[in-house]
């Protein structure tokens, strides 16, 4: 039970908004010596799992590439498009990129998106110039803008990624349920998620339409 | 045969570069915050597979401290958005070109790179062709990206520090939480959390198992921060025994949704930082919960569609 105790330190250091790098090493600290290590041991565990994770930082390669575009201008690009677009909408545009990842996603393709080389260059750049049409965006709008082309990504690809055979999730799956003595195919597992994905496009849709209302009647209450 | 090492020397180099751009900037009374904090994850990155285990983590402790005090990195050297609207009239779709091509090529190197060998042993370490061919990608985008703004590294490595500041540590965060991760699993964490749920819920109904299943699957993911370290656990402990083996339920459709299940976990927590986290920071939004609100609505819907389609499906044979 005692080793309960970095969960609890997870959770109360999160509602109490202290800075979550702080967080999460009081918890691993809290977790190991609770489990009967001593203060160094735990020090060591910590650089080791930290060491050992290191493949996580590779996608940070992709910064300087994205920063010297951003200094050519590729923000500004992607507003013109938008702007010269006729119809185009906050919620119109991340729906297009919704089905774009999501699609892509159910044929493996997962790197085709993430937050730094799509959303933050072209995505949220698009959606906030689609919404500036109707009437110029505060600061909190542009944050929540911003915030749901965040989620799309996230979305589309969790909710796409499974249908394709050869992704991570299936193989946990199948290779968990091997031990077990039951044999499965990837295809079988990989069909039981197209329901959740075609309701994942409906509901996320259908909640970005709701967006472009808000965003509109904002304009209406600026008028 | 190039694998992991290659790659850690060529991140810790530029986080290397990041840190030497801060320890410069003089401007800035709080400069070494900031130089120290990279630097020290440019020292892991770099010497991490031989440096002892204890340094490595003094050095993180360091960068924690440092984070917890505020990281204050000085003023970003960069143009002026009238700069950026000429530049981008002028180089217009060119631009769209470097930031493209990091997937294309991360595609076509997953692809290709696994067939290539060098001297009768492969080219590329086969466990490790994905993270190779998006470093290839990188590269080859920033080469792309120098050409087209006819400039040089040092002002990608200008340009580069200034996404790394906007993010800040959050950079490091998804990093920290695996580490955690380790250390729940040695711990045996995991095992204690499933004893409790199938300890204290009377599972006599299918459609009861079914739904501890589900939100059990989404709440561990939740603590945990990731449904691939929920899914053994629950699995073994509520779906396997209960749904499969009490209530003759079909196993791939209960793991399939169950899987999908804590997706929606993940899309609740600030514990899965790379997905909620890290985009609240990479994009300067002021909440840093704000991502997880907006997925929250579709989130506990999906985690009732998978519960419905699992109560209506799974036992049918």
């Amino acid at each position: 039970m005692l080793v309960l105790s970095g969960i609890a330190v997870v959770i109360l250091g999160f509602a109490l908004r202290f800075n979550p790098l702080l967080v999460v090493t009081l918890a691993g600290i809290a977790t190991g010596l609770a489990a009967g290590f001593d203060p160094v041991a735990v020090v060591a565990m910590l650089g080791k799992a930290f060491a050992e994770n290191r493949f996580i930082a590779v996608a940070w390669l992709v910064l300087p590439v994205i920063g010297l575009l951003e200094r050519g201008g590729i923000r500004e690009r992607a507003r013109t498009l938008i702007v010269k677009l006729r119809g185009a909408t906050a919620g119109r545009v991340l729906t297009s990129y919704f089905v774009i990842r999501q699609l892509t996603a159910t044929l493996g393709l997962t790197s085709l998106g993430g937050h730094v080389q799509m959303v933050r260059p072209l995505i949220a750049p698009m959606a906030e110039a689609a919404a500036e049409k109707t009437a110029p965006l505060d600061g909190e709008t542009r944050d929540l803008i911003r915030a749901n082309a965040a989620a799309v990504d996230n979305i589309a690809v969790f909710f796409g990624e499974d249908v394709f055979i050869a992704i991570g999730s299936i193989l946990l799956i199948r290779g968990f349920l091997e031990q077990y003595g039951i044999s499965v195919t990837p295809a079988h597992i990989a069909l039981w998620a197209i329901p959740t994905a075609i309701l994942a496009f409906v509901v996320h849709a259908i909640r970005l339409r709701l967006l472009d209302r808000r965003l509109a009647r904002r304009k209406t209450v600026a008028e | 045969m190039i694998g992991l090492e290659a790659l850690y020397i060529l991140v810790g180099g530029m986080f290397a570069a990041f840190a030497a751009s801060h320890a410069l900037d003089r401007s800035n009374p709080k400069r070494w915050r900031s130089a120290v904090f990279w630097g020290c994850f440019a020292v892991v990155m770099l010497a991490g597979s031989w440096l002892p285990h204890l340094a490595s983590g003094v050095l993180v402790l360091v960068m924690v401290v440092l984070a917890t005090m505020g990281l204050s990195p000085g003023k970003d050297v960069t143009t002026e958005e009238a700069a950026r609207e000429a530049s981008a009239n002028t180089l217009r779709n060119r631009l769209f070109l470097p930031a493209l091509a990091i997937p294309a090529i991360t595609l076509a190197g997953t692809l290709l790179l696994p067939v290539v060998r060098s001297g009768g042993a492969p080219l590329v370490d086969p466990k490790q062709v994905t993270l190779v061919s998006l470093a290839v990608g990188a590269l080859v985008g920033l080469s792309l990206a120098l050409r087209l703004l006819r400039t040089g590294l040092a002002t990608a490595a200008a340009e580069g520090r200034r996404l790394v500041d906007a993010i800040g540590w959050a950079a490091v965060l998804p990093q920290m939480l695996a580490a955690l991760g380790g250390i729940f699993a040695a711990a045996g964490v995991g095992k204690v959390v499933a004893g409790l749920a199938t300890g204290y819920i009377p599972m006599t109904l299918p459609l009861v198992a079914v739904v501890v299943y589900t939100t059990g699957m989404a709440l561990f993911t939740v603590i945990m921060g990731n449904a691939f370290a929920a899914f053994p656990v629950m699995t073994a402990g509520i779906g396997l025994p209960l749904i499969v083996g009490k209530f003759g339920g079909d196993p791939v459709i209960m793991s399939a949704l169950g899987m999908l299940s804590g997706f929606c976990g993940t899309l609740l927590t600030p514990m899965a930082a790379n997905f909620n986290i890290v985009p609240a920071a990479v994009l300067e939004l002021k909440d840093r919960n704000a991502v997880i609100k907006v997925q929250a609505p579709t989130a506990f819907f999906l985690l009732f569609a998978n519960t419905a389609l699992m109560a209506a499906f799974v036992f049918h044979r």
